[in-house]
């Protein structure tokens, strides 16, 4: 079984978010970016899968700040092939033209199944695997959370909202949008990704142009302003725990 | 130029769900500026009942045993069909489990620009924009929705679902369904969600806890102020993914809506899959170190305490007063 998961980096929410003053895109010098963590649960699927029964995985993920650092520590938990793609990344490339060049590049890697993350916070034009499977001509099922394998079948569980799970029978070989992986990425030791770097090579392919029509332009890109911010409690702990019984206390809850 | 706006009705379990009214409200707009129609779109299994209430022009049904289940290709081979042969000016999705990755499968199909997490549309001379919050709701992205069709998958929050809803049951029509080959994914069964030890869905006083909790054994002072409240601990999707909680105890898009009278954030950031199962709640307090956490946007109240110097000593208060009203 030939796994191929493709994996993003995405901008950390934990820093700063600031417009270019183009007022179109992110400033990329406040950006830093870090793995997308779906896709992070799509890698530990795919190692689950090759220690139950058997697989080579390959991550594919597009140059960007952090990406090699990335791709080590998906060999440090059983990666068996990196792979880099280069190409103009950042900035307004989209998930149609990352999709359009993966779909060009990937069958080449003969993948029985092609897993990502089900969507990134900065998904404007839909999700990647959806597009991707699209154009390579393949099923796709996102949302999943729990994957088996059955007469060479894939059984998923996708999941919907409210909490229903429908359990899906798939053909391979199919493009699935990961949510969960059956248990939490795994965490790895950083002795063992700098060894990882010693003996897992990171293969380049290189994208030499990305076509990204298909998604709606952007005309403005800004902070979302609130009209009503929340009445904010500030002080020591005792203060704040006083204001919030108050609270409780209105409510009729104390 | 064809004004027609498309409506892709969202349904589980014979039940419209209530993005469908959304998307409803959202179409209604646009038709009424461009006096273009409204058509719902639904696929399924005995669902013409599901027709009735939806606030739109014309429904069109797709009932056949084939499509009793959810499907991606299915619906992707109907709809392409369906949006090639009738070149409606927008399509809309909801941005969920089904709508989202149907919207992006045509996108790429039919070669069609698509947008996703749509939360408004706006409705100028000759054009059609849209309004999308992105990076966990902390961004906001503005464009237009080209000619001749434009693909929306749309989130909750910008429009009241109820003015999707209508009185009068609309027109409806069945329409074929075109010729299916062998498809390529087949549903086996549903499994309903666990119920768990407790039902969050109707607590009036809930604890939430989010990813800045850090760790399982953290999680005992936030079941200390619970227990101290009277209420229930619930938690945002990182703590059930790290199998700290149940899943019965998740809110947001994939879990459960919740409306108790006071929902106690504590360390989430109010990403748009958590909060749209929250704002139904009579007051919402949070505690987040960020103070450009988005949760504090929907909040009432809030303060960027540290949540491990606070929850403790709130419990203690909590206990303190609790006492002195039965003294
Ligand atoms: C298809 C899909 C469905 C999803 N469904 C759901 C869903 O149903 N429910 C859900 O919750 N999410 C859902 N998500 C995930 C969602 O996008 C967010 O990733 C998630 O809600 C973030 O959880 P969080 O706020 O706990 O974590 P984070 O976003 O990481 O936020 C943690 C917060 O804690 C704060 N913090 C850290 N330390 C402290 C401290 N000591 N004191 C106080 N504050 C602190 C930080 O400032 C930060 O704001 C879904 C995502 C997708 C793609
Ligand atoms: N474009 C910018 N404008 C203003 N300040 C910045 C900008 N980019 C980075 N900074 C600040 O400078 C610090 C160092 O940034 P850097 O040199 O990118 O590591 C960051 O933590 C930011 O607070």
């Amino acid at each position: 079984m030939n796994i191929i998961v493709i994996a993003k980096m995405v901008p950390d929410l934990v820093e700063e978010l600031v417009v270019d003053p183009g007022g179109k895109g992110l400033d990329l010098d406040w950006i830093r970016w870090k793995p997308n963590e779906f896709d992070d649960h799509a890698i530990e699927q795919a190692i689950l899968i090759k220690e139950r029964q058997g697989a080579q995985v390959t991550v594919v993920i597009p140059n960007m700040d952090g990406a090699e650092d990335a791709l080590y520590a998906a060999a440090a938990k059983g990666a068996d092939r990196l792979v880099k793609l280069r190409g103009e990344f950042t900035g307004s490339a989209n998930n149609h033209a990352l999709a359009r060049a993966l779909g060009k590049y990937l069958p080449e890697l003969q993948p029985d199944l092609l897993l990502t993350g089900v969507q990134a916070h900065n998904d404007l034009d839909g999700s990647l695997g959806p597009l991707l499977a699209e154009f390579m001509g393949l099923p796709y099922v996102g949302y999943v959370a729990g994957f088996n394998l059955q007469g060479g079948k894939a059984i998923v569980r996708k999941e919907h909202p409210g909490g229903v799970v429908a359990e899906m029978e798939i053909s391979l070989p199919a493009v699935l949008g990961i949510q969960a992986a059956e248990q939490a990425p795994r965490y790895v030791a950083f002795s063992r990704i700098r060894q990882a770097m010693k003996t897992t090579a990171i293969e380049e392919h290189e994208i030499p142009h990305l076509d990204i029509s298909g998604a709606a332009e952007v005309s403005l890109m800004k902070q979302v302003e609130s009209g009503e911010r929340a009445e904010m409690f500030a002080g020591d702990a005792d203060h704040v725990a006083d204001r919030i019984v108050a609270v409780l206390r209105e409510l009729g809850i104390l | 130029m064809n004004r027609d706006i498309f409506v892709i009705i969202e349904h589980l379990g014979g039940e419209v769900a209530d993005i469908s009214y959304v998307m409803l409200a959202a179409a209604r707009e646009i038709a009424t500026a461009l006096q273009g129609e409204v058509v719902g779109i639904l696929l399924g299994e005995g669902i013409e009942n599901l027709g009735q209430n939806l606030a739109a022009d014309m429904v069109w049904l797709f009932d056949d045993p084939r499509l009793a289940d959810y499907s991606p290709t299915t619906y992707l081979h109907i709809l392409g069909e369906l949006i090639q042969q009738h070149v409606p000016r927008t399509v809309i999705f909801g941005d969920t489990s089904t709508g989202a990755e149907v919207a992006a499968g045509l996108s790429a199909r039919l070669d069609l620009p698509m947008v996703s997490a749509c939360h408004r549309v706006t409705v100028g001379d000759q054009s059609l924009g849209y309004e999308s919050r992105i990076c966990g709701g902390r961004i906001q992205v503005q464009g237009e929705l080209p000619s001749p069709t434009a693909l929306i998958a749309m989130v909750p929050g910008g429009y009241n679902p109820d003015s999707g809803r209508s009185a009068a049951p609309p027109p409806s029509e069945m329409l074929a369904v075109p010729r299916l080959e062998e498809q390529p994914i087949h549903l086996l069964s549903y499994i309903q969600p666990e119920t768990g030890d407790v039902d969050i869905s109707r607590a009036e006083v809930l604890v939430a806890v989010g990813r800045g909790i850090q760790n399982q054994d953290n999680l005992e002072i936030v079941e200390e102020l619970a227990e101290a409240l009277g209420g229930d601990v619930c938690a945002s999707r990182p703590v059930v993914d790290q199998g700290w909680l149940p899943v019965s105890r998740l809110v947001g898009k994939s879990g459960r809506r919740v409306r108790p009278k006071i929902y106690l954030a504590l360390g989430i950031s109010g990403a748009p899959e958590h909060v749209e199962a929250i704002g139904d709640s009579q007051v919402i307090v949070a505690v987040n170190t960020d103070p450009e956490a988005p949760i504090f946007n929907l909040a009432q109240f809030g303060t960027t305490s540290d949540l491990f110097d606070l929850v403790p000593v709130l419990t203690d208060h909590i206990r303190q007063a609790r006492s002195e009203r039965v003294a």
